[in-house]
């Protein structure tokens, strides 16, 4: 931009505006590679540590190499065809069927080279096939168990969320209108109830609604047997929505209310706000243009990093709610040692958040014109 | 230092801080006397304990107190043992090595409804001709009922209220109603006799030294002041020991998390350069990673011990938003010119961290440090509602992991998880309405807002 004005003073308008342009192009671009191959290593490490954890550092090969030996020895003892051998036959047999299962498996190959394998496959999103789950279709196809269960976690998440974010950003904004009112104080007070979180409410809510009034299900997405016909089917799943999304909703809401109120209050004290007023514009106008405008990318960094939140749902709200979503189906992954859910999981998550972050710092370029995409960067 | 106390004087003028802080008192004196009355092995010991230290308790039996808000008394456990003297032991000698032994217990029954078990246990002394007892039992309308006959063994158990001939005999009623029934009552809808009981143990030994004992043990409906769970456990044992858990967890989570975060933060902008780009290297890549899930891979795949679970979330919990929001004032602070005449007369970098960059943030550290202290406690919650709580230590979550294992929920057993639930609140409210308090004596520009 200071080149720009420089050159349109200095009286060369055309060429070196030209120039300018190229320059900030390339500027651009190379910030845009840069952006991309660091957030590309961050991915990777990440992956990688996941990787490693979720195998125990190569533990969980020797619990299913137990597990195959075990599985195999029990059925060649309990098979009658096998009873003429001698004890050194049935060894070897079992050995070279011990031996078949781990090629298969790959569990003939050390850790350290299969690791990399593994995160080769997670990053080329060739999620491969879980070892011990299935889905309710009976696919051992990670990518099919996972998109089985995304609709689920996507409905009860994505509308707790949104409604969650948008009342609680025009909540916040009318009450920055009338700060220190009784409603204002009232917020104020409820703001520590968001240290407990969503399953907490949740246990609450079902004992009032479920257990005490009966008026609503404890758990599940829907009445068994479900409904034949859709209508009835999307009423019972409505139903069943209603316990955990006011859990998700109460568990966060005050706080929120108060974070954005405060933030929108800082904006609002701006002395270009109360300029706007002493030139006499009305209120709408001021929030919409010299409120609103300003804090736009504060907003669309939440609403995004909510968007991806969605990703992971919520592993404990679900367990309590028995909502069969993803975040429960990570829960029994890591309780079945199925480490390729788990990784696939992860690396779906990893990809989101860096995609999304590399998004944001284009969109801040775009409706903050007080960003510099390529400046020296500094602050955080 | 000054200025620092008499922020917190002002704590005075703020009744959520004052609020919080009463029970942040009451909270660390319940754990005095939990560590105090209940060691940490003793503890251990009740909480792992099965029907041998508990067998006197009924299964999920609600606290005895709610007799006192009900117009319908239900009964209490009771425990009666001759060998504490608590009931009146007569000895005959008769002809002889032969003698008889009676054991009389008497107690008011004044409940209107039905106990859930009843059960004697024998402790006997004999070397080789098994003493033989028969059990009488004295109404308060003074009719005698055949209990039941029967040689003992040193160590005896019997449960009445599972003896098929005795509930036959009571006319089909369940023994632990029929012995107490009003006989004048609909059998279909048996009320209890009120008065006072008695039960008759006669023994028959038939060596010198041979001695019986026994302990009679109903099982009421309700028990203790915190009820009962399903292993019969009394809750009181992990209500009370609960709260040293959770505080300690939460206050050394938040306390470890904090203040590495800042000394972190801090070196890394003071040295710069490679320093400080590898902090933000490791930030980003720890949100990468999923910390719920890797805390409950490290529960399920390591180790479940609370102090492991401690360590990842201190780790995990470092390089967060934290360590951007405390950069970014110590990048501020850094510029000040206080900061650059310290440079100037030649003060060491330890010196210029911890005497003055890092003060300057504790402003904003301490409401920090306090309000994370109730997502740590939920945090050890959770996991124990995951299952994954620490395997031998009496916690809160794992006893609202417990009643939801058991469907207390469903069963209408509500106080099972309302106790440990109402404690958590507390707990958490508590540390919040403190925490949020200081933040706005700290950090004047939010009190006007």
């Amino acid at each position: 931009m200071s080149a720009e004005t420089q050159a349109l003073s200095s009286g060369q308008p055309l060429k070196v505006k030209r120039k300018a342009f190229s320059n900030t192009l390339t500027r651009v671009a190379k910030y845009t590679a840069l952006r991309l191959v660091t957030l590309f290593v961050t991915v990777v490490i990440g992956i990688y540590l996941t990787i490693l954890i979720a195998n125990m550092g190569g533990y969980v090969d020797e619990i299913l190499r137990g597990e195959i030996r075990e599985r195999i020895a029990v059925g060649v003892s309990n098979n009658p065809a096998f009873r003429d051998y001698t004890p050194e036959e049935r060894s070897k047999y079992i050995d070279e069927r011990v031996a078949l299962e781990e090629e298969r498996l790959g569990l003939n190959r050390p850790f350290a080279v299969r690791s990399f394998a593994f995160l080769r496959n997670a990053l080329t999103l060739n999620l491969g096939r879980a070892i011990n789950m299935t889905s309710d279709s009976g696919s051992k196809q990670v990518t099919l168990i996972i998109l089985e269960r995304l609709p689920s976690t996507l409905l009860l998440f994505g509308i707790a969320n949104l409604a969650l974010f948008f009342s609680s950003v025009f909540i916040a904004l009318s009450l920055s209108r009338h700060y220190g009112s009784f409603w204002d104080k009232v917020i104020l007070v409820l703001t520590p109830t968001s240290a407990a979180p969503p399953w907490f409410y949740g246990i609450f809510l079902i004992l009032i609604f479920a257990a005490l009034l009966k008026i609503l299900p404890f758990g599940g997405m829907v009445d068994a047997p479900p409904p034949d016909n859709w209508f009835d089917y999307a009423l019972s799943v409505a139903r069943h929505m209603i316990l955990p999304s006011l859990a998700l909703i109460l568990a966060s809401i005050f706080l929120s209310i108060y974070n954005w109120r405060t933030f929108f209050l800082i904006y609002s004290s701006e002395d270009y706000v109360e300029m706007a007023k002493a030139k006499g514009l009305n209120a709408r106008d001021i929030e919409r243009r010299y409120i609103l405008r300003p804090t736009l990318p504060t907003i669309i960094t939440s609403f995004a990093l909510l968007l991806i939140g969605l990703w992971t749902g919520a592993i404990i709200t679900e367990t309590v709610f028995n909502w069969p979503g993803l975040g429960r189906t990570l829960f029994r992954a890591i309780g079945l040692y199925d480490t390729p859910v788990i990784v696939g999981l992860t690396i779906i998550y990893a990809y989101l958040l860096a995609i999304t972050v590399f998004l944001l710092d284009i969109i801040y370029a775009l409706v903050d014109p007080r960003v510099k995409v390529g400046g020296s960067g500094g602050g955080a | 230092m000054k200025s620092f106390l008499n922020s917190l004087k002002e704590i005075g003028r703020y009744p959520s801080a004052i609020a919080g802080l009463v029970i942040i008192g009451i909270l660390v004196l319940i754990s005095i006397y939990a560590l105090v009355t209940i060691p940490y092995d003793e503890a251990v010991r009740l909480w792992r304990g099965g029907e041998d230290i508990w067998y006197a308790n009924p299964k999920v039996a609600p606290p005895a107190w709610f007799n006192f808000f009900s117009r319908k008394k239900q009964p209490v456990t009771l425990t009666l043992s001759s060998e504490r003297g608590e009931a009146e032991k007569t000895s005959n000698i008769g002809s002889g090595e032969t003698h008889d032994i009676t054991i009389l217990y008497t107690f008011d029954y004044e409940y209107d409804d039905f106990p859930t078990e009843i059960t004697f246990f024998f402790n006997n002394k004999f070397n080789a001709k098994q003493p033989f007892v028969a059990i009488r039992w004295i109404t308060p309308d003074g009719r005698e009922l055949r209990v039941a006959d029967f040689g003992l063994n040193a160590r005896q158990t019997y449960r009445a209220s599972q003896d098929e001939k005795l509930k036959r005999r009571l006319g089909g009623l369940a023994p632990e109603v029929g012995l107490f029934a009003d006989p004048n009552s609909d059998p279909a809808k048996p009320v209890p006799l009120k008065g006072t009981y008695q039960i008759r143990i006669e023994g028959v030994v038939f060596e010198p030294q041979a001695d019986i004992n026994a302990e009679f043990v109903m099982q009421g409906k309700l028990a203790g002041w915190a009820g009962t769970d399903h292993q019969r456990r009394d809750l009181m044992i992990p209500l009370l020991w609960g709260t040293p858990v959770a505080l300690a967890f939460g206050l050394v989570a938040s306390l470890g998390t904090g203040l590495l975060t800042m000394f972190i933060a801090a070196f890394g902008v003071w040295y710069a350069g490679w320093v400080d780009e590898l902090i933000q290297r490791i930030t980003e890549i720890n949100l990468v990673l999923p910390f719920l899930s890797i805390l409950i891979m490290v529960g399920t795949f390591y180790s479940r011990s609370i102090w492991t679970i401690l360590g990842v979330t201190i780790l995990l919990s470092i390089f967060t938003g934290g360590i951007k929001s405390y950069r970014a004032i110590f990048m501020q602070i850094k510029e000040t010119t206080y900061i650059e005449a310290a440079r100037a007369y030649g003060a060491s970098d330890m010196r210029i961290i911890f005497l003055y960059l890092i003060p300057r943030i504790i402003p904003v550290l301490i409401p920090g440090l306090i309000s994370g202290i109730p997502s740590f406690v939920f945090l050890e919650a959770s996991l124990a509602v995951l299952g994954l709580g620490d395997p031998v230590l009496p916690t809160w979550g794992k006893i609202i992991n417990n009643a939801f294992a058991n469907g207390a929920l469903y069963n209408g057993q509500y106080y099972w998880v309302l106790e440990p639930a109402a404690l958590l609140m507390i707990t958490g409210f508590a540390f919040a309405m403190l925490g949020f308090s200081l933040d706005r004596i700290f950090n004047p520009r939010l009190r006007g807002l």
